[in-house]
């Protein structure tokens, strides 16, 4: 068992956000879903507080060892989560962290107000990698905003609060160190990394939503260098997320400190990624690695 | 209820490579996955060597309908046209597979009083022929092909329908697009659902078409995909009521009349 922000998890590998969603999954799956749960706990796709559709396709654009998504934060709002899907992710047989984004303050605090209130929910984790409305800036990319967001936030929800940051700012580590003096319980990183495609027919940009967020093993050494900043400069527990595909590159980011590993992209390529990798985790801790050595001395 | 697939990916081997025209036709040995239903699909990576080819791709695993099952034994059948089918094209009886699914919802029948009409061409031939097996009624298929190499694709589905084959070069058949067939044929009888899947410019043709005519379509579509279980989002159509949905989950078939018109080019 690892305590996790008090939360008692079976292992350290959890999703990322926005990778898994567990109630499509149950259709396509059935309930050997649940028996066999790939994750110790289940981040949320990230909730705004008014329904979104999403961006136009194409959405996707494959990289070299990796992708780009245009997403657009597709979602049925707080009203359709608290009802629709809420429920449902009750059923799951791990804990639940709901991820939620919101373009002012205000928002940002209705909807930990009201998931916070929630027993079903575990904790909550705040995606600020979303431009605030009057700088045009991510939230999450200037130490200032965070730190007042997370100020305003904090007092609102009992539940443990882990601030995802971006990774598209200058001093990743800084705005972890605003976020941890604010009062957060944890942090997540890294998110996507900014980037675009065209379309090789011409005609510019590729992606229906312009430019998108790279992810996958292309940037797998980014996150580890971004997780050992942050590790070094905040005290409270770090998700580590970025590439992530087997046993050994959870254990990296566990060697740089991070407490929690999440799985991404590879749930893409391998819907019981989650498992896997705990599993490849657990074998080479047992082994007692180079790596594991080194972080105990 | 459709079938369900096992939890997860798994590993399996591939026991023939054929070559029928233009195409190839894979057979994997599959003895823990259920029998699917036409129009779902499965996600399919070879376990060696899935990368480096052309840009460094292929990276995510590729969807693909099923052509044919029975026996412990799937059939896929796909042209080489990006680094992931050309990575497939190099497979050889031995090698191996991480396949998913079966995914998506496929196909449902025509109801009362309306025959199954088949119209499609290219790489659309595997839902459709799976469809025309499970029909078992020996429906009539509308085919369209580039030219002479593909047409003979058309030998996969003519134990199980009726074919009429259109080539855009005029080298077998009728000597254009295979929407013209269907038209005289709905201008005819027009007592049927219309069952299509082929590439984005004569799927809008076609439902364009039988909006035209009101005559119930249901489309198999794609999208470029990175899971197939609905865990990306990315593999959207969209709505004619607004919003999007996914096409691996709610499709990869969808009622004609739920979509707005499609997209003509590659996307
Ligand atoms: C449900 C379903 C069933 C399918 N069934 C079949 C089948 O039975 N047989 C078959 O042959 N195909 C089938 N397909 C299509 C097949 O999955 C795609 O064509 C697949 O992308 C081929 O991979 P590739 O690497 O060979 O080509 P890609 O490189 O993926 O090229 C295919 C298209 O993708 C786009 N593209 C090009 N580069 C990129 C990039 N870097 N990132 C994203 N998109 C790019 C372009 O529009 C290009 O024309 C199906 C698709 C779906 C969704
Ligand atoms: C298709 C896709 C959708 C995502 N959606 C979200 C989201 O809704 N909210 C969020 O905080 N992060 C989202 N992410 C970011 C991931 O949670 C994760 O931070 C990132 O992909 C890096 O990890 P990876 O390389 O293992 O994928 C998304 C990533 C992908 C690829
Ligand atoms: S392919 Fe990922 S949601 Fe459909």
């Amino acid at each position: 068992m690892i305590d996790f922000c008090g939360l008692q998890l079976d292992h350290p590998i959890v999703n990322g956000s926005g990778t898994f969603d567990a109630i499509a999954a149950r259709r396509a799956f059935g309930d050997a879903l649940l028996a066999d749960f790939p994750f110790s706990a289940f981040v949320s796709k990230t909730i705004t507080l008014a329904p979104r559709a999403g961006n136009p396709p194409p959405r996707l654009w494959e990289a070299p060892a990796g992708m780009i998504n245009s997403i657009g934060l597709p979602n049925r709002g707080l009203q359709g989560y608290l009802e629709h899907d809420l429920p449902q992710l009750a059923e799951l047989p791990v804990a639940l962290i709901t991820n939620v984004m919101g373009s002012t303050v205000d928002e940002v605090a209705q909807l930990v107000e009201a998931v916070g209130a929630r027993d079903e929910v575990a904790a909550i984790e705040l995606n600020v990698s979303c431009p605030n409305v009057e700088t045009g800036l991510d939230i999450g990319a200037d130490p200032l905003s965070l730190a007042a967001l997370v100020r305003a936030v904090r007092p609102l929800a009992r539940k443990p609060l882990i601030v995802k940051l971006t990774p598209n700012t200058a001093d990743v580590a800084a705005v972890a160190v605003a976020a941890e003096s604010e009062g957060a319980d944890a942090v997540s990183l890294v998110n996507t990394l900014r980037a675009m495609a065209l379309d090789p027919h011409g005609g510019g940009a590729w992606l229906g939503g312009g430019a998108g967020g790279l992810s996958g093993p292309a940037i797998r050494n980014v996150a580890l260098a971004q997780v050992a900043a942050v590790a070094r400069r905040v005290s409270i527990p770090i998700i580590a997320m970025g590439g992530v595909a087997a046993g050994s590159h959870a254990n990296d980011l566990l060697c740089v400190g991070a407490a929690l590993v999440a799985v991404g992209t590879e749930n893409f390529r391998d819907p019981c990624a989650g498992s896997r990798i705990a599993a490849e985790l657990k074998s080479l801790q047992i082994a007692g690695s180079p790596s594991s050595s080194m972080n105990a001395s | 209820m459709r079938p369900i697939a096992p939890l997860g990916r798994r590993r399996v081997a591939v026991t023939a490579v054929d070559d029928v025209g233009a195409y190839r036709v894979l057979r994997v040995a599959d003895r823990s996955g259920p029998l699917p239903a036409a129009g779902q699909f499965y996600m399919l990576a070879t376990v060696q060597r899935w990368g480096g080819g052309g840009d460094e791709r292929p990276y995510l695993p590729r969807a693909f309908s099923f052509l044919s099952a029975g026996d412990g034994e799937l059939r896929f059948m796909f042209e080489d046209v990006g680094p992931g089918t050309h990575r497939l094209g190099e497979l050889v009886a031995g090698d191996e597979l991480w396949i998913t699914g079966p995914l998506g919802a496929g196909f449902r029948p025509p109801g009362d009083h309306r025959r199954a009409l088949l119209a499609g061409g290219g790489i659309g031939i595997p839902p459709l022929a799976a469809w025309a097996s499970e029909l078992g009624s020996r429906p009539l298929a509308l085919l369209g092909f580039r030219d002479g190499e593909h047409a003979a694709g058309a030998a996969l589905i003519e134990d199980q329908a009726r074919v009429r084959v259109a080539t855009d070069d005029g080298s077998l058949g009728h000597h254009g697009l295979v929407t013209e067939l269907l038209a005289a044929e709905l201008a005819r009888d027009g007592r049927c659902v219309v069952y299509s899947c082929g590439p984005p410019r004569m799927l809008e043709a076609v439902r364009a078409l039988c909006a035209e005519h009101d005559v119930p379509a249901q489309l198999a579509l794609e999208a470029g995909m990175a899971c197939g279980f609905g865990a990306c989002y990315g593999c959207v159509v969209a709505l004619r009521d607004g919003g999007y949905a996914r096409l691996c989950v709610d499709g990869p078939v969808l009622d004609a009349e739920r979509l707005q018109p499609l997209a003509e080019d590659a996307h």
